[in-house]
């Protein structure tokens, strides 16, 4: 045991975890900050940190007007013919259906894709010295990739010069948001967010009930229309065409968000990302297996729980942490020095795919 | 309570000699899972069979936090039924063992690593990227290298 004079500690000073942290109320001290103020990526935040947005907002606000709209009148001018002819349940399930298509598009919208926090100034210099053996005094960049070995498998991983480290498989860095995200399925501006491995479950469950949604407003329309038709023919009543153009809209975006749904649950029964499917990555590797996909169970029903029911991983970015009071945070000052060496250099930039895939 | 004054006291009056970070190992897959290999500038420190104990455990821990199974199903059906509202009022099971790995690491740090001059930090405040293990130069006790 040693021998230790007790002196009063300042934890402060020692950068305990966030969890832990009460901010102090000293005179001298100033505010403290939490983590998302100082974060380098291109997004937003809200409520102290506890929304996420992508810096373009995208359309999501058409999306929300379009879908909003169209339930409206659905509800406003479908609903009370349909309610005095046929069933009360209509309504019902229209409304139902229609909150769980705000509530996913708000969670997919709003949450953290899987952002990977940018790497350490020390762990970046480890990484760099780790790869840069020959001990010349030249400055070299690090080489792009390092191989590694998935389920027998050679999988490429790419440094991220922006990032400062090795990409994780299936990582990829969106220039959008300007950050590396886990399992990068593709930035979609609809929803005005990155689609990766903590929302993906919130974008598949969106585009799913949103495609039912519109088939169920479109049966109804069709429906109504039929049995107004009737009542036209029969008792010469007056029509109003007023609401026509939205219910084009309807079916025109039926097919378009149908179409994206079975294109989405075939990613999901094989464990593909949009970003894997786009670019080919493992559909050139041809043996006795489907696909070289080395993530894959083999096996849909797997997959899909896989993918749709595993584990929700918890977001890495601590938004809401405390930074400790005395230094700026390192990642940042290292980014205030480096963002202008980067964009000095930004036509040598190399691992930064072009991951703008919109859906 | 004596023993957080060990680590305390430590990071109070010890310089940072040197850090060692400890990657991923993503030999089966994208699941966390750390390197087990004794990195070389440890070993005047500790002993190398304590150390991939302390590894394999953390690695059996997060195993379990990203495990596919009956529970992670049935907790991710209920999810869905309810639009995932469910994760507003509940805690996941993955953040319960992300605590679990916070008070283990907490533990081997005051009964192990602390004693050597060694503190790890938890992969978490890293982005689960690497497990940083800071090397103290104790200038109080000529424990330094």
């Amino acid at each position: 045991m040693k021998n230790c004079e007790y002196q009063q500690i300042d934890a402060r000073a020692l950068g305990t975890p966030a969890s832990s942290f009460q901010p102090c109320t000293e005179m001298k001290v100033p505010r403290l900050r939490r983590k998302w103020e100082v974060f380098p990526g291109k997004n937003r935040f809200y409520c102290d940190g506890r929304i996420i947005l992508a810096r373009q907002s995208g359309i999501l606000p058409l999306t929300l007007g379009l879908i909003v709209v169209t339930s409206v009148l659905f509800f406003a001018f479908d609903c009370p013919f349909l309610v005095t002819h046929l069933t009360v349940c209509i309504p019902v399930i229209g409304g139902v259906l229609f909150l769980f298509v705000v509530i996913s598009l708000l969670q997919t919208s709003l949450t953290d894709p899987g952002i990977l926090p940018r790497a350490l100034p020390d762990e970046a210099a480890d990484i760099e010295k780790q790869i840069y053996t020959s001990g010349s005094s030249m400055y070299r960049p690090p080489p792009r990739t390092k191989e590694i070995l998935i389920n027998q498998q050679v999988v490429k991983l790419k440094y991220c010069f922006t990032c400062k480290m090795f990409r994780p498989p299936r990582t990829s860095h969106c220039s959008l948001c300007d950050n590396c995200v886990e399992r990068f399925d593709h930035h979609c501006p609809w929803v005005g967010n990155c689609v990766g491995k903590r929302n993906y479950r919130f974008f598949y469950s969106f585009i799913v009930s949103l495609s039912f949604h519109t088939s169920f407003i479109f049966g109804c329309v069709v429906t109504h229309l039929t049995l107004r038709t009737y009542e036209v023919i029969l008792l010469h009543q007056k029509e109003s065409p007023a609401r026509y153009p939205f219910h084009i809209i309807c079916f025109f975006s039926i097919w378009s968000v149908l179409g994206l749904s079975g294109f989405h649950t075939y990613l999901v029964a094989s464990n593909l990302t949009t970003n894997e499917d786009i670019k080919g990555s493992w559909s050139s590797k041809r043996g006795a297996e489907d696909s070289g996909n080395p993530y894959t169970y083999n096996s849909i029903f797997i997959n899909c729980c896989a993918t749709l029911c595993g584990p929700m991983p918890p977001s890495l970015i601590d938004r809401r942490g405390f930074l400790p009071p005395d230094d700026i945070p390192p990642v940042a000052a290292a980014d205030l020095e480096l963002s202008s060496f980067l964009a000095k250099n930004d036509t040598n930039m190399v691992g930064m795919p072009s991951s703008g895939h919109t859906s | 309570m004596a023993e957080t004054h060990i680590l305390q006291d430590l990071q109070h009056q010890a310089a940072i000699a040197s850090k060692v970070y400890v990657q991923r190992d993503y030999n089966s897959g994208t699941i966390c899972k750390f390197q087990t290999k004794f990195p070389s500038e440890l070993e005047s420190r500790v002993d190398k069979q304590q150390f991939e104990e302390t590894m394999q455990t953390l690695n059996n821990l997060y195993a379990e936090a990203e495990k596919i199974g009956g529970k992670s199903y049935l907790e991710g059906c209920l999810a869905c039924m309810t639009a995932y509202t469910i994760f507003l009022c509940m805690e996941t099971h993955y953040e319960k063992v992300l605590k679990k790995i916070a008070r283990f690491i907490k533990e081997q740090n005051e009964k192990i690593y602390a004693p050597l001059g060694l503190l790890l930090t938890d992969p978490i405040e890293r982005g689960l990227r690497v497990v940083e293990i800071t090397i103290f130069e104790d200038r109080s006790i000529g424990f330094g290298r």
